[in-house]
């Protein structure tokens, strides 16, 4: 079986010491001793204030730290709680800690959690990043309870997010996999989720975990994978979202898990995805969204720069990629000052389309093709900057649906490049 | 005197004819082989760009940048030019093979040198091409890092290394061929170590801040707290 390689005999003879569970909550780590020991903790009084009579384990799979993350995890684990006096399991709370082997990778990660979550047969499974600095007790039942309660197969996150946070999902992951899958999640790349254990089961038997998304971006894929499925979806109003909070400063490794999973999820998806034409909304506990508006000091000027100069360094490679229309656009936006230029939303959806197309044929190498929106995002989001720049959290969400519903449009447009010409 | 004369020229006539009658069945096989030749090579060429397009040939050469490279010299796709080369290749093989029919004593060495250098011709093509689809795909991928790294000049750096991997691959294709061996190779270590002296010295010399700009990024920590408000994509 495929989770036989991942578990490790020694983690293997502690899970059979555990025995069957209810509940499992996944912590992957990695060189995260600043926040690992808080998160622990917190887990662990969420855990004994909102599910006392379940059985739970939680499975800390590491990829190898140097900062003593794992001995921060057992040390939390065993440590007396500060989240208040009253807290009292009525079952063993266990805490197992593993390094998987291969190197840091989240979707190994995932795959060693799943597998865990296989063998012990729990029903209602989490997942919590480590690196989460404002992590809450009331995430866990915010998360756990509609799997436990409500039989959702899959619930993602709904956060309070700065409306410059998270530019990538709200300019491309949201709207396309609304658009291209029908579902409206707002965090279809969740750092925290909850999954029931029949999900948990049917994406473990996937054929992925030899493949790059089964390394990287897999969570991703795990939500597309539970729409395709025909899974219960929900999604679960969380809290704040600190913007600083898994900030990727290289944006190639943060474009290969996103847009290159989402690109290739499309090849595996087809006969599900092509007749999909409305999207429709997922259950909500709590809020749909929430923006805060602080003030943030962001250079656009240097987003502009690299969106000019990627379009006319990269321009041997974008003709392999886009129409010529579409790239003609670009290079009048590019020619235009800092203070004129417009990405419209028209002309963004259509560059998006024409790279799926793109990465489907196999144009140029399907990881240079990701490479390439690097530039053409940057510009995006100088657009998305400038124009909700003085704007209201109500105008930022209308934008965000604009585009959306501009994605839903010209989805034929995707259609007919599929086996057509550019 | 006249009948010697006579006997003579009937002598040379007839010697003539037969050496005529003794060739033209040479040149009849030598043409039917020919004409076989072609049809055996146009088979040949048929099937192979059959096999070709089914396997997608022209996607996996358009994927590694080849048909990039065959666009800008006006030439046609990959599985054509690979069907048409097969053609002349056989066909060529066919005509000498009808040559050395006609035992004419001159040409059976040349033939016979042409047949054993075709292993060779093959190999240093097959060097050469895969030596522009690796020079095509890592310029490609290095102008892309650069760009996306805002590295100045992404441009040259992707150029400098097209030209290094083609003049490599020919170095080693003509080395195959035989042609020029000490040359091409004395050729290739000259422009590589000026290329690379050229490199550290400008790297050494002009290269300095952005070195330590890179290693700071890389192995400092506090680096990142110091940045304008960071925007995280995801």
């Amino acid at each position: 079986m495929a989770e036989e390689s991942v578990l490790t005999d020694d983690f293997l003879r502690e899970l059979i010491n555990v025995g069957q569970v209810d509940v499992l909550i996944g912590i992957p780590t990695y060189n995260d001793a600043e926040t690992v020991g808080q998160v622990v903790q917190t887990l662990r009084a969420g855990l004994l204030r909102y599910f006392p009579r379940h059985r739970a384990v939680i499975i800390n799979a590491d990829g190898g730290s140097k900062d003593a993350t794992q001995d921060l995890v057992r040390a939390a684990s065993i440590s007396d709680l500060q989240h208040g006096p009253n807290l009292h399991t009525l079952r063993t709370l266990h805490c197992i800690s593993t390094q998987y082997p291969g190197g840091p990778a989240r979707g190994t990660a995932l795959h060693t959690i799943l597998a865990a979550s296989d063998l012990l047969r729990a029903s209602c499974c989490a997942v919590i990043s480590a690196d989460s600095s404002n992590f809450q007790a009331e995430w866990i039942e915010s998360l756990l309870r509609p799997v436990c309660h409500d039989n959702f197969d899959l619930v993602t996150p709904v956060y309070r997010r700065h409306k410059f946070d998270g530019l990538l999902v709200r300019n491309l992951l949201y709207p396309m996999t609304r658009a291209i899958y029908s579902r409206r999640i707002r965090e279809p790349y969740p750092a925290e989720f909850a999954f029931s254990g029949r999900l948990a089961g049917h994406f473990l038997a996937q054929d992925i975990w030899s493949q790059d998304v089964g390394r990287a971006g897999t969570e991703f894929y795990f939500t597309i994978s539970a729409i395709t499925g025909g899974f219960r979806v929900a999604q679960s109003f969380m809290g704040d979202k600190p913007h600083t909070e898994r900030a990727a400063p290289d944006l190639v490794p943060a474009m290969r898990r996103t847009a290159g999973v989402l690109f290739w999820s499309l090849d595996q998806n087809f006969s599900v995805w092509n007749s999909n034409m409305d999207s429709q909304p997922v259950p909500t506990i709590g809020p749909e969204h929430e923006i805060s508006l602080e003030p943030l000091r962001v250079s656009r000027k240097r987003l502009h720069q690299m969106f000019v100069r990627g379009v006319a360094e990269l321009t041997p490679v974008l003709k392999s990629i886009l129409s010529t229309d579409t790239l003609a656009e670009l290079e009048r936006a590019a020619a235009v000052s800092e203070d004129d230029f417009c990405y419209s939303n028209e002309s963004w959806v259509r560059t998006i389309y024409e790279f799926a197309a793109a990465y489907h044929k196999s144009v140029i190498s399907r990881d240079h093709i990701v490479q390439a929106l690097v530039p053409l995002y940057r510009g995006r989001a100088h657009t998305f900057l400038a124009e909700n720049r003085e704007v209201s959290a109500d105008e930022v969400e209308s934008n965000v649906e604009t585009l959306c519903l501009t994605f839903e449009r010209m989805k034929p447009n995707l259609l007919s490049m599929w086996d057509g010409g550019k | 005197m006249w009948d010697t004369i006579v006997g003579e020229l009937i002598q040379a006539t007839r010697e003539t004819w037969h050496g005529v009658l003794h060739f033209l069945p040479r040149l009849m096989g030598m043409l039917v082989v020919v004409l076989l030749g072609w049809l055996i090579a146009y088979l040949l060429k048929s099937v192979l760009r059959s096999i070709l397009r089914l396997a997608r040939f022209d996607r996996l050469s358009e994927h590694w940048g080849a048909s990039e490279l065959l666009n800008k010299a006006a030439l046609p796709s990959s599985s054509e030019l690979l069907s048409r080369f097969v053609f002349w290749i056989a066909w060529l093989g066919f005509i000498l093979v009808g040559v050395r029919a006609l035992e004419i004593v001159g040409l059976q060495e040349p033939i016979a040198k042409f047949f054993g250098f075709l292993p060779r011709l093959f190999a240093a093509l097959f060097v050469f091409f895969f030596g522009l689809l690796a020079a095509s795909f890592f310029s490609r991928a290095a102008l892309l890092a650069a760009v996306n790294a805002d590295l100045p000049s992404p441009r040259l750096v992707s150029t400098t290394i097209r030209t290094l991997i083609i003049i490599f691959s020919m170095s080693v294709g003509f080395e195959e061929l035989g042609l020029g061996e000490h040359t091409v190779l004395v050729a290739f270590a000259i422009v590589f170590g000026a290329l690379m002296l050229g490199l550290a010295l400008a790297f050494g010399l002009g290269g300095r801040d952005l070195a330590r700009r890179y290693l700071e990024r890389r192995f400092v920590r506090e680096r990142k707290e110091e940045k304008e408000d960071e925007l995280s994509p995801l």
